[in-house]
């Protein structure tokens, strides 16, 4: 708005010279008029003061279309000009043609941001840990023999002190990969080939809600004949301790459970599943990307030998994760990529140091902010969550209580969930992964809650994060609720609802 | 000169003043989410330790508030070099136009004549 002012102002001015030329003494002269008799002293350059100011764009331009009004008996707005197809109102002042966009473009026209799941925007703090990096400080860190080397070096191996101090690790264990995709498949296959070679334990479990890295892992993994066990949820969305437990084998080499599913933001019991993978001596892999920076987390604590770290998730760069790998007892791992012998051996490849203090100082800031974060994005998240459920027919998917408050799931019954997802085009919302939002298949994970077809189609997930308002989630609600009682009065299925009608009762075949 | 080398020691004015730089250095990011961000975080931030009694911890908050004023500065005009169009929730709160009548002009160009 700020750039349009003086513009407008100038237009506005010129419009009432223009005005004046051809009106003369009509509108203003009483301006004129009354400040020359009100001070009583000729004054040279009149005072500036808001009473004085009875001269607005308002009024200019009210007065030209009275005058339009009265000349040709047709409204301004309503007249196209023969010669050009402009409208008259915007040839005559050009101002009231411009305020017009302005008032317009004054809406905005970028949608509210609200998928924080799928990424988050980056911090500025981290972009501006980042810019020395990618303009002055260009050394290769792996170069020991000059000082550009040893700079980056030094940063880093501070970034990755700072993901260290994040999860509770040792400075040694974390490893740079490429982002959480390449952490998961690195931990997954990396285990079972090393394990591979000695030739005795070929079983993995895992879980149906997973990411789809993580199961197209396991799946790549049984074309060469691992054998999987695919857990199923219980419908909150967490797994059942007692079916994991049966289902661990003495060739079991690897568990991979998500520490907080990216749908549906159930928060699984990790500490007990470590717990549970540490007396059975099997290796636990957690896929953290949506937990870190976010909840709490400490790898001994739990006992967790792998996780995946991702960058863009915690308000860091895209392009950058990491992978904690147990020292003690050691993990091993069979690296997938081979080269130089970077980072332990595990993943070789010359590091990028912008990306890698990209992704430490935004660890260091989620765990300077989480405690004010965890307080804002929860209260905001309560916020929504009640104003979604006060709408009849609405449901949380997953578990309330275990349940990171920044992913909030809900299914809007008696509507279809990408039509909703049309209409809220002011909004940037998903209604699954982004990964599967390409198909319009309905999400699995919901599947595997037990949901019906039906509900998974017309759930849409909402995604709180550092940086959203409370103005943003306020225009969601009351959008969200606008269009999904517009959606559901033009269905002819709510209608049947709404008298009563128990819609399994229906038959719907008619020959 | 003399109002600054007057109040060098004065720390509660210090105080005020680095609040008062860095909420108006918060409101010049384009980003309408990290300028809601920069102000609010800065004066949740205050409110938290306002009743910080010790020196040593006051003169580190300080520390660390002026720091984040001098990226606030650097920040604030990348963000301003690279503006994009506005949020929907940035305008549309005092009313849309939605008639074609022009009845809401936001312009108030007073004082000139």
């Amino acid at each position: 708005m700020s750039h349009i002012a003086p513009t407008a102002a100038r237009q506005a001015r010129q419009a009432l010279r223009i005005a004046s030329r051809r009106y003369p003494a009509s509108a203003f002269s009483r301006v004129s008029a009354r400040t020359a008799n009100a001070t009583g002293q000729r004054n040279y350059v009149s005072e500036t003061k808001p009473s004085q100011a009875t001269v607005n764009v308002d009024t200019t331009i009210k007065a030209d279309q009275k005058a339009f009004l009265k000349q040709t008996g047709t409204m301004a707005e309503h007249a196209t000009m023969p010669s050009t197809g402009m409208s008259a109102d915007a040839m005559m002042s050009p101002a009231a043609g411009i305020l017009k966009q302005a008032t317009i473009m004054d809406e905005g026209s970028r949608p509210i941001y609200l998928d924080a799941q799928a990424t988050t925007p980056m911090d500025p703090r981290v972009l501006d840990a980042m810019l020395p990096f990618m303009t002055g400080l260009y050394g290769n860190p792996h170069s020991r023999t000059h000082a550009y080397g040893w700079e980056t070096d030094k940063a880093v191996e501070q970034s990755r002190e700072h993901i260290a101090n994040l999860i509770g690790a040792d400075p040694k264990e974390i490893i740079f990969t490429s982002g959480a995709t390449e952490s998961n498949n690195m931990s997954i296959k990396g285990v079972a080939r090393f394990f591979k070679r000695g030739g005795k334990k070929n079983h993995i479990i895992t879980c149906q809600t997973e990411h789809k890295c993580v199961l197209d892992s396991c799946r790549h993994l049984q074309d060469e004949g691992y054998q999987i066990t695919y857990l199923p949820v219980q419908p909150n969305g967490l797994i059942d301790l007692a079916q994991l437990e049966a289902a661990i084998r003495p060739e079991t080499a690897l568990v991979s459970i998500m520490t907080v599913n990216n749908e549906i933001g159930v928060v699984q019991p990790v500490e007990e599943i470590g717990k549970l993978c540490r007396s059975k001596k099997v290796y636990f892999h957690t896929d953290a990307a949506q937990a870190v920076g976010k909840i709490p987390l400490d790898v001994n604590k739990m006992n967790v030998d792998l996780m995946s770290i991702s960058g863009h998730k915690l308000y860091g760069p895209k392009g950058i994760g990491a992978c904690y790998v147990r020292r003690r007892p050691r993990v091993r791992l069979d690296p997938i990529i081979s080269g130089g012998g970077q980072e332990r051996g595990l993943r070789s490849g010359t590091l990028a140091p912008f990306l890698s203090v990209g992704i430490g100082e935004a660890a260091r800031l989620a765990k300077q902010e989480m405690e004010y974060d965890t307080k804002r994005i929860t209260a905001l998240s309560n916020r929504l969550l009640e104003g979604l459920l006060s709408m009849e027919h609405t449901t949380l998917n997953g578990d309330r209580e275990r349940h990171y408050p920044g992913c909030v799931n809900v299914s809007f019954a008696y509507v279809e969930g990408e039509s909703l997802l049309m209409a809220l085009k002011d909004i940037a919302l998903s209604s699954g992964s982004a990964c599967t939002s390409a198909s319009l298949e309905p999400s699995y994970v919901l599947r595997a809650l037990g949901s019906s077809d039906e509900s998974a189609h017309s759930s849409i997930r909402f995604g709180i994060g550092r940086f959203t308002t409370q103005e943003e989630i306020d225009y969601v609600l009351k959008a969200v609720k606008e269009r999904v009682t517009f959606l559901r009065e033009l269905s002819p299925l709510w209608e049947l609802v709404q008298e009563g009608v128990d819609l399994n009762t229906i038959e719907w075949s008619q020959h | 000169m003399s109002l600054a080398q007057a109040t060098k020691n004065n720390m509660p004015y210090q105080v005020r003043s680095l609040y008062r730089s860095l909420l108006r250095q918060g409101d010049q990011f384009a980003a309408y989410n990290f300028r809601e961000y920069a102000k609010r975080r800065t004066r949740d931030g205050f409110r938290q330790h306002q009743n910080e009694s010790e020196e040593k911890r006051i003169q580190e908050l300080v520390q660390e508030g002026l720091k984040t004023l001098q990226m606030l500065k650097r920040q604030t005009v990348v963000s301003q070099f690279y503006q994009l169009d506005r949020l929907v929730v940035e305008g549309g709160k005092s009313g849309k136009q939605t008639g074609n009548n022009n009845d809401i002009v936001r312009q108030k160009d007073q004082g000139w004549d």
